[in-house]
C-alpha cells in the first residue's frame, strides 16, 4: 500500500515541477522577455542556439526564446479562459441537472452525450467556419465545446450526493437548495473535478495549438505556439531549432499537466 | 437483436441531429452565395434565378429535407466557389484520406499490441515506473509535432523522402504508400502510446484475477499465462478504445495532411473554411461525423460479440 502511495506522489511531484516551471516561464513572459519578441535584426538571422540566443533566432532575426515565451502566454491565456468558461458553465448546468433532475435533465444530458460523441476539434472547426477565426472566437468555440464534459461529471456527482443522508439532514434543517449545492455538495466534487480541469487544460492547449497551426486560430501578428510551429515548418531544413523550441514548449505544457492529472486521479481513486 | 435495433435507431437519430445542427449553422450565416458565384455585377434577376435553382428561396426546413434526401442519394450539393458538384471534388480526395486513416490505424495496432503486452509483463517496480513515464512523455507530443520531427529526421536528415512532395497513386503506387506511411506513423505514435497505457492497465487488472492463479498453479509459466489467457481478456476494453481511435484518426488526419501537404479531404476542408465555401464544409463535416458515429456503433456491436458477459438483454 505504501508503495502505491509513493508512486502516485511521483506523478504529482514531477507533473507539479514541470507544470510549475512552464507556468513560471509563461507568467514571466508577460512582464519580461530577453529580447523584444517582434524586433527584427538583419545581422542575426537564423542563428543556431547559443548563450546570447538560447533557442537561436528565426528568419527575420527575431529571438525565438522570447517569441516562445510570448506564444506560450497567448496559448496559456486561451487555455485558461476555455477551461474557465467550460468549467463554470459546466458546473452550473451539471449541478442544476443533477440536483433537480426532471425533463430538462434528460434533454440536456442527451445533448451533452451527442456533443461528446464527436471530437471537439471537428465541432470547433464548424463553429469557427461560421463565426470566423481569431483569438476571441476560438475561446468562445472551445469554451462552448468544453461545457458538456464538465457538466456530465458534475451532474453524476450531484445526482449521487443528493441521495446521501447528510444532504437529507441538511434539507430537514431547512438549509436552502443553493446553500446545499454550493457549500455541501460542490466541495465533494473536488476529487473528480480537479483531474478533469487538468485534462481539460491539456485538451485546450492541444486544440488551440492545432487550430492556430492550421491558420484558423490566433491570427498574425499575435504569436501563439501553434501559429509559430506552422511558420517554423517553412524553415525546417535551415533552422530546425525553431520547430524544436516551439514544439518542445507545447510538449512541456501538456506533459506537466497530464502527469498532474494522472497523479490526482490516482489519488482520488484510492480514497 | 433488439439491442442492435435500438442502437441503429439512436445512430440514425444522432446523425439526423448532427446534420440538422450543421445545416442550420451554415444557414444562419449572413451573406448571399449568389453574389459570390455570379460576381458583384450580376443583375438581380440572374441572382434570383440562381437562388431558385439552388433552392435558396425556400424555407430552411424544406431546404434541409431536400439537402438530406439528395445527400443520401450521393448528391452533396454544389460548391459556391468552383461551381461544380461537391461529390466530384471529394471523389479523388476521399481515397487518399481513407488510405491514410487505415494505414495510421494499422500502424497503431502493430505498435501498440506487442509493446502493451511487454509493458504489462514488466515485474520490477523501477522498470515499470520508467516505462510509464516514457509512455506518458510520448502521449504528450501532439501528432503534428511528431509529424514535423519525422519530416526533419526522415526527410531533411536521412533523406528517406522529400517533405511536401506528395506522390499520387497514379504516378507510383509504391511511392504513394511510402509517402503516406511517414504521415501515418506520426498519427500512430501518440495513439499507440494511449493504447499501450490502456492495455497495460487492463492486463494489470486481469493478472489479479483468480483464473490467473489457477493457471499458474497448474504449472504454466507466467509468460504462457499472459499470452494464452490474460491477453485475450485484457484486449476486450482495448478494442473499443481502438474503435474510437479509428474514428478520431480521421479527424487527426486533417492536421497531418497539412503537415505533409497531402491533398486529402482535410486540406479541402481547410481551404473551404477559409474561402467560406459552405456546401463543401457541410458535406465533409457530415461525412466525418457519420464515419465517427458508425464506427462507434460497430465497436458497440463488436463488443457484444466478443464478450458475451456484457450482452444487454
Amino acid at each position: 500500500m505504501k508503495k502505491v502511495k509513493l508512486n502516485a506522489n511521483i506523478f504529482t511531484l514531477c507533473g507539479g515541477i514541470i507544470a510549475g516551471f512552464v507556468t513560471v516561464l509563461t507568467v514571466m513572459g508577460f512582464f519580461w522577455t530577453p529580447y523584444d519578441p517582434n524586433a527584427m535584426d538583419a545581422d542575426a538571422k537564423k542563428l543556431a542556439p547559443s548563450l546570447t540566443h538560447i533557442l537561436g533566432t528565426d528568419n527575420f532575426g527575431r529571438d525565438i526564446f522570447s517569441r516562445v515565451l510570448e506564444g506560450a502566454g497567448t496559448t496559456f491565456i486561451i487555455a485558461v479562459s476555455v477551461v474557465a468558461i467550460g468549467c463554470l458553465l459546466g458546473i452550473i448546468i451539471g449541478a442544476l441537472c443533477g440536483y433537480y433532475g426532471g425533463a430538462a435533465d434528460v434533454i440536456l444530458t442527451r445533448i451533452c452525450d451527442s456533443i461528446t460523441a464527436l471530437p471537439s476539434f471537428l465541432l470547433a472547426l464548424v463553429i469557427v467556419s461560421v463565426i470566423g477565426a481569431g483569438t476571441y472566437n476560438i475561446i468562445i468555440a472551445l469554451g462552448i465545446l468544453f461545457i458538456p464534459s464538465f457538466a456530465r461529471i458534475v451532474r453524476a456527482e450531484f445526482a449521487k450526493e443528493r441521495e446521501r443522508n447528510y444532504i437529507k439532514s441538511a434539507k430537514l434543517m431547512g438549509v436552502s437548495d443553493l446553500r446545499i449545492m454550493l457549500v455541501h455538495i460542490l466541495p465533494n466534487t473536488k476529487g473528480v473535478l480537479l483531474p478533469a480541469i487538468t485534462i481539460g487544460f491539456n485538451n485546450a492547449v492541444l486544440s488551440e495549438a492545432s487550430m492556430s497551426f492550421l491558420g484558423i486560430g490566433v491570427q498574425p501578428p499575435f504569436a501563439s505556439l501553434g501559429a509559430m510551429l506552422s511558420e517554423s515548418q517553412t524553415y525546417l531544413s535551415s533552422s530546425p531549432w525553431y520547430a524544436i523550441g516551439t514544439g518542445g514548449m507545447i510538449v512541456l505544457m501538456i506533459l506537466g499537466f497530464s502527469l498532474l492529472s494522472e497523479g490526482l486521479s490516482r489519488n482520488s481513486s484510492k480514497i | 437483436m433488439k439491442y442492435i435495433f435500438k442502437k441503429v435507431l439512436t445512430l440514425i437519430i444522432t446523425l439526423l441531429i448532427v446534420s440538422l445542427l450543421a445545416f442550420l449553422a451554415f444557414s444562419v450565416i449572413p451573406g448571399d452565395p449568389t453574389t459570390k458565384m455570379l460576381g458583384t455585377e450580376a443583375t438581380e434577376e440572374a441572382k434570383a434565378e440562381l437562388r431558385a435553382e439552388l433552392g435558396l428561396d425556400q424555407p430552411v426546413f424544406v431546404r434541409y429535407i431536400n439537402w438530406l434526401l439528395s445527400f443520401i442519394g450521393g448528391d452533396f450539393g454544389t460548391s459556391y466557389n468552383y461551381n461544380m458538384p461537391v461529390s466530384d471534388m471529394l471523389a479523388d480526395k476521399l481515397p487518399i484520406t481513407a488510405t491514410l486513416t487505415v494505414m495510421g490505424f494499422a500502424l497503431t495496432v502493430v505498435i501498440a499490441l506487442p509493446l502493451g503486452l511487454l509493458a504489462g509483463s514488466i515485474k520490477t517496480k523501477g522498470a515499470d515506473t520508467a516505462a510509464t513515464a516514457a509512455n506518458q512523455v510520448v502521449m504528450s507530443i501532439p501528432a503534428f509535432f511528431i509529424g514535423i520531427i519525422i519530416c526533419y529526421l526522415c526527410g531533411n536528415v536521412l533523406k528517406m523522402f522529400v517533405p511536401g512532395m506528395f506522390v499520387s497513386y497514379e504516378e507510383s503506387p509504391i511511392e504513394f504508400v511510402k509517402y503516406l506511411s511517414f504521415a501515418a506513423l506520426s498519427i500512430a505514435i501518440p495513439r499507440a502510446a494511449m493504447t499501450i497505457k490502456m492495455l497495460k492497465g487492463s492486463i494489470g487488472s486481469e493478472m489479479a484475477k483468480n483464473y490467473v492463479i489457477t493457471a499458474t498453479s497448474r504449472g504454466n509459466s507466467r509468460s504462457m499465462v499472459l499470452i494464452r489467457h490474460v491477453f485475450k481478456n485484457a484486449l476486450v476494453p482495448v478494442i473499443s478504445f481502438l474503435a474510437v481511435s479509428l474514428a478520431e484518426i480521421m479527424t487527426g488526419a486533417i492536421i497531418i495532411e497539412q503537415v505533409f501537404t497531402i491533398p486529402g479531404i482535410g486540406r479541402l476542408l481547410l481551404s473551404s473554411i477559409s474561402s467560406r465555401d459552405f456546401p463543401v464544409v457541410l458535406a465533409i463535416v457530415v461525412i466525418m461525423a457519420s464515419w465517427i458515429v458508425i464506427v462507434n456503433f460497430a465497436a458497440d456491436v463488436l463488443y457484444q460479440l466478443i464478450d458475451p458477459r456484457i450482452r444487454i438483454k
